[in-house]
């Protein structure tokens, strides 16, 4: 977790110093305020990064001489399949639509989403299958 | 059971295709029906239980399906916008050309902009290309969160129908051009639905790419096999990292931009137009709501998108010419760093886009501008490298990545000469700039993609493309390229501006105009032959095997196509080149460090025994 | 060094397609024209050889396998401290062209107020002795005794400038986002609502100029031409007197905005330069 966690906590540290400079040679708002941002993209995970990284140390995909053996094992839950990703979808697409051709379409689109929200929950409790 | 600890061991293991079975099958077997630990075979069991046909499509979560139909529907989308681009070219082959009102004119341009922009060239690389390759190239089952990866699809799918609804509603499509440049994209300028319907789909494609950018680095965070370290991901991981990373510091941007911009039009905000109130600060009046933070807003997201645009394109380059050199990649380490570096520079760029605002800070801007030029330079120099002293092979995806090389580097020199205020005065919103940006994006987008589609098409789908058509496809479109856009850098000094549907015609520009619409159909032509390329290969299929050109990175090293959840077995990781170590025992890479390069170079001039 | 010598020396180089540039501050941008072009022909040729080099000359010619060299880092460090030492000398006659085409010195020989709108251009100059159109533009200006041009779409309106002497041109939109562009002054602007832009010409020489819109601005975009000419300095002081004196006696022959275009929304920001405080002065 060491270089992803130096990577993120560099991009906050570069964003930072440009932000700092930016403003103050063109006391810009907008800018400014994108540049801290930013920074604060860089810090926020990038510190998370680091508190796991001094609390596990290596992990076998960070070590140089880890054998494919020592990563045996369940490593993640992967749904072989799901609809609820289709539903979640449609439910935005619908959505976002009705802004523009009649606040009508809410209903269907807000009831998709929430039973996506319902499926997709359920389904994780079962262990990620359908 | 030979568990290989030790770099020697690398060195010599047993000869090929032996010994690799007895590695232990059980790498990080996914429980993906909760049955507990299953076999290598185990992935195929699902395919077999689960829905078929349409549904099958429909609630796929494999990143390598997903992965597909991203990639699909973008070239869908390149092809839409190809012939949007020949209407447009057409219009221009004389000067006052009746086959397009200005209205329609207009609508084309900002759709085949909005198109290539927004829903090929990103979209084909980090949803499509990166999707199926990434979790491949480092030994991951699928992408950290699948179903996020599939409703990711699924909103940028919707979103890419919503872009051309545009043509279907009252009005017609958004013609704010693909910058949708406040106050023109007001409700005032611009009334209808159409521009409405352009916002919601880039809010759609938006939350898509966000959502994609997320899976991209968790699962390259969370997901490396082990022995996979950060210093030896391939270098088209390590690129879609660096996307991602852009994405998740430019697309919310342009989404809450988006957003601000809906409100204008229909809430009555005045964000980017002028109007509805004054502030009174002292003696000065300041009408409230400002077209420049649109400006801002758009290029701060605007300018890393050239990157994310950029960035995985990159990242094929360095996958093909290495592999096709028979070489490892020139300057590893300096191609990871020359990246972050291009993508940190890239965020603090955004108002090069603006210097004729005279409103931004030129001397910023334009330093940090040109300083892009080093690190894409470093880049340019180690692509070199890696094919000095190789053994260079010039099949399709090779001879597409070099015709990306010579592309993007006029690309880059005349984007070295914008990232200059005064130049960029002379010839901002001319065709010089247009040619400049396309030399750049076909240079990554066309040549470098299609490079990765012809190199990663025999893994995708276990058969080979004609190698004769594709180098028709290349050559033809290699020309097609110059002649399409040299024209355009000429008549653009000539002050041709952007986004005319007419031109005087007493200003000689009609004989640029008429080249580069030939060069326009050259290109649509080697397009023809890439669909006929496929074809052939869907009619008469011809096996690629595992390994067809004896690659370096794991994704050669599973199945064509790969099973599901990837792999039934890894090689020990040593290297950045996994698979090539296992092939070639005795032709690992040089290792890095002062020392040991003069070391290497002492035994070479050694005399030969 | 090379750079100041083409500087200097700058006529005899050749344009390489761009115009040469018909004031001062176009000519200094086609100076830096010259000199970006000459480095890019440099360095882009030198990349362009080494590519085409290893394509031709590493050809695959045996079975043989090639060294697997992956790090030279002398060379390395090389091409990375080389292309600095190229930009920062580029980024320093950048910024030198930069001051001198940005330059707005303060009493300026004529002073024009331009307003771009949908699809025309409106130029705005003194009114003349007793007018209240001193300084156009400016939110006490009375705007009915100024003198002004104003052209529609294809009636390609004139802007009239001297030559030999700083004018100040003043930009601002009435409605959308327009650019400002003569190719041969080698210099854009865009015209924005919301705040007043200023920059400098000083035309070098007489001559009719075409300029155009470049900023996409609607329907139209296509057709919003304008001119520009450049005459001697008296003669511009007798064009200029000819059109005040019209204006005091003929009122109604100062031409009107078309309908529907309104000054209101932004000629009251001139005050609000945005542009002014940034440039670090």
């Amino acid at each position: 977790m060491r270089v992803e966690a130096i990577i993120l906590l560099f991009l906050g540290v570069f964003f930072g110093i440009v932000g700092i400079v930016y403003w103050f040679w063109s006391y810009e708002d907008a800018g400014t305020a994108m540049l801290v941002g930013t920074s604060a993209l860089g810090f926020l995970p990038g510190s998370y990064y680091m508190f796991w990284h001094r609390r596990m140390g290596h992990r076998v995909e960070d070590r140089t001489d880890a054998s494919i053996a020592e990563g045996a094992g369940d490593i993640n839950s992967f749904p072989g399949s799901s609809i609820w990703p289709f539903v979640l979808g449609m439910g935005a697409f619908l959505t976002l639509l009705s802004l523009v051709f009649g606040i009508w379409l809410i209903l269907p689109g807000i009831s998709l989403i929430l039973s996506a929200a319902i499926g997709v929950t359920a389904e994780s409790r079962r262990g990620g299958h359908v | 059971m030979t568990d290989v600890t030790d770099v020697t061991d690398v060195l010599a293991p047993p000869a090929p295709g032996t010994g690799l079975d007895e590695l232990p099958d059980l790498h990080r077997s996914p429980d993906a029906a909760g049955h507990g630990p299953q076999d290598g075979h185990a992935g195929h069991g699902h395919d077999e239980h689960g829905p078929t046909g349409i549904l099958k499509w429909l609630t796929s979560t494999d990143h390598k399906v997903i992965g597909m139909s991203y990639m699909i529907t973008s070239i869908v989308m390149f092809y839409f916008a190809g012939i949007m681009a020949l209407f447009i070219r057409l219009q221009l082959s004389s000067p006052h050309s009746s086959l397009l009102t200005f209205g329609q004119y207009n609508e084309l341009f900002t759709m085949h902009g909005s198109l290539m922009l927004y829903l090929f060239a990103g979209p084909f690389a980090f949803g499509g290309l990166a999707n199926y390759v990434v979790p491949l190239q480092i030994g991951a089952p699928d992408m950290a969160f699948p179903r996020l990866n599939a409703l990711s699809y699924w909103l940028y799918l919707t979103g890419s129908i919503t872009m051309m609804m545009g043509f279907g509603v009252a009005g017609g499509a958004a013609s704010f051009g693909w910058v949708a440049y406040a106050p023109l994209s007001s409700a005032t300028s611009s009334p209808g639905i159409g521009g409405d319907v352009w916002i919601m789909a880039l809010v759609l494609t938006g939350f898509s790419a966000i959502f994609t950018g997320v899976n991209l680095v968790a699962t390259i965070f969370y997901l490396r096999a082990p022995g996979m370290t950060m210093f030896r991901m391939p270098i088209f991981t390590w690129n879609m990292l660096v996307t991602g990373i852009l994405i998740l510091i430019a697309f919310p941007v342009l989404t809450s931009g988006l957003i601000m911009l809906f409100c204008d039009r229909h809430f009555g905000t005045h964000i980017f137009t002028v109007g509805g109130c004054h502030l009174v600060t002292g003696a000065v009046t300041q009408t409230c709501g400002s077209p420049l933070l649109w400006q801002n807003l758009f290029w701060f997201f605007g300018h890393p998108e050239v990157y994310i645009l950029a960035l995985p394109f990159f990242g094929i380059v360095t996958e093909v010419l290495p592999v096709f050199s028979r070489k490892p990649v020139f300057g590893y380490k300096g191609m990871v760093f020359a990246t972050m570096a291009i993508a940190a520079l890239s965020t603090g760029v955004w108002a090069h886009h603006m210097f004729t605002t005279g409103a931004v800070l030129l001397p910023f801007f334009s330093f940090l501008s040109l300083l892009i030029a080093v690190p894409t330079g470093i880049k340019f120099f180690n692509w070199i490298g890696t094919m000095w002293h190789g053994q260079l092979i010039f099949t399709t995806p090779m001879l597409f990545s070099i015709g990306f090389l010579l592309a993007f580097l006029m690309g880059g020199v005349t984007g070295i000469m914008l990232a200059s205020p005064p130049i960029d005065f002379a010839t901002h919103d001319t065709y010089f700039v247009v040619a400049h940006f396309h030399q750049v994006l076909v240079g990554t987008a066309v040549f470098a993609g299609f490079a990765g589609f012809y190199y990663w098409y025999p893994k995708m789908f276990g058969r080979l493309l004609n190698d004769t058509l594709g180098k028709w496809h290349f050559w033809l479109l290699f020309v097609g390229f110059w002649v399409t856009f040299m024209p355009q850098y000429v008549v653009g000094l000539k002050g041709m501006p952007r986004r005319v549907a007419s031109y005087p015609s007493n200003l000689g520009w009609q004989s640029y105009n008429v080249v580069s619409t030939i060069g326009a159909f050259i290109i649509a032509f080697s397009f023809g032959i890439m669909l006929w390329n496929l074809w052939a290969a869907w009619r008469k299929p011809v096996p690629a095997g595992d390994n067809p050109w004896d690659a370096h990175t794991l994704e050669w090293f599973t199945t064509s196509p790969p099973p599901h959840h990837n792999y039934t077995h890894l090689p020990p990781i040593r290297s950045e080149r996994p698979t090539w170590d296992y092939n070639h025992p005795d032709s690992v890479a040089v290792p890095h460090g002062l020392a040991a390069e003069a070391a290497h170079r002492a035994r070479q001039k050694e005399p030969v025994a | 060094m090379v750079g100041t010598a083409l500087l200097l020396a700058g006529c005899k180089v050749p344009n390489f397609g761009e115009y040469p540039g018909a004031t001062t501050q176009g000519k200094t941008e086609n100076h830096l024209w010259q000199l970006f072009f000459i480095a890019g022909l440099v360095v882009g040729g030198f990349v362009l050889l080494l590519i085409l080099w290893a394509v031709f000359r590493y050809r695959r010619k045996s079975e043989e396998m090639p060294k697997q060299t992956q790090y030279h880092t002398l060379m390395e460090i090389t091409y990375t401290v080389v292309p600095i030492l190229i930009v920062v000398g580029l980024f320093v006659f950048t910024v030198l062209a930069e001051n001198n085409v940005d330059a707005t010195p303060p009493d300026p020989g004529a002073t024009i107020t331009v307003h771009a709108f949908q699809w025309g251009w409106e130029f705005e100059y003194p009114g003349g002795p007793g007018s209240g159109c001193a300084n156009p533009g400016s939110p006490t200006a009375n705007q009915n005794d100024c003198v002004k041009v104003i052209g529609q779409t294809t009636q390609n309106p004139t802007m009239v400038i001297p030559t030999g002497t700083e004018v100040q041109i003043n930009l601002n939109s009435l409605d959308v986002l327009h650019g400002f562009y003569v190719p041969q002054f080698n210099f854009s602007r865009y015209a924005s609502p919301g705040y007043t832009t200023s920059f400098d010409f000083n035309a070098l020489h007489t001559g009719d100029f075409r300029g155009q819109c470049t900023q996409l601005c609607g329907l139209y975009h296509s057709l919003m031409f304008f001119n520009v000419k450049a005459v001697t300095q008296s003669k511009f002081a007798t064009w200029l007197h000819a059109q005040q004196a019209l204006v005091k006696s003929h009122p109604s022959s100062v031409p009107k905005l078309p309908s529907g275009v309104s000054t209101g929304s932004s000629t009251n920001s001139s005050s609000n330069n945005q542009g002014g405080d940034l440039y670090g002065d």
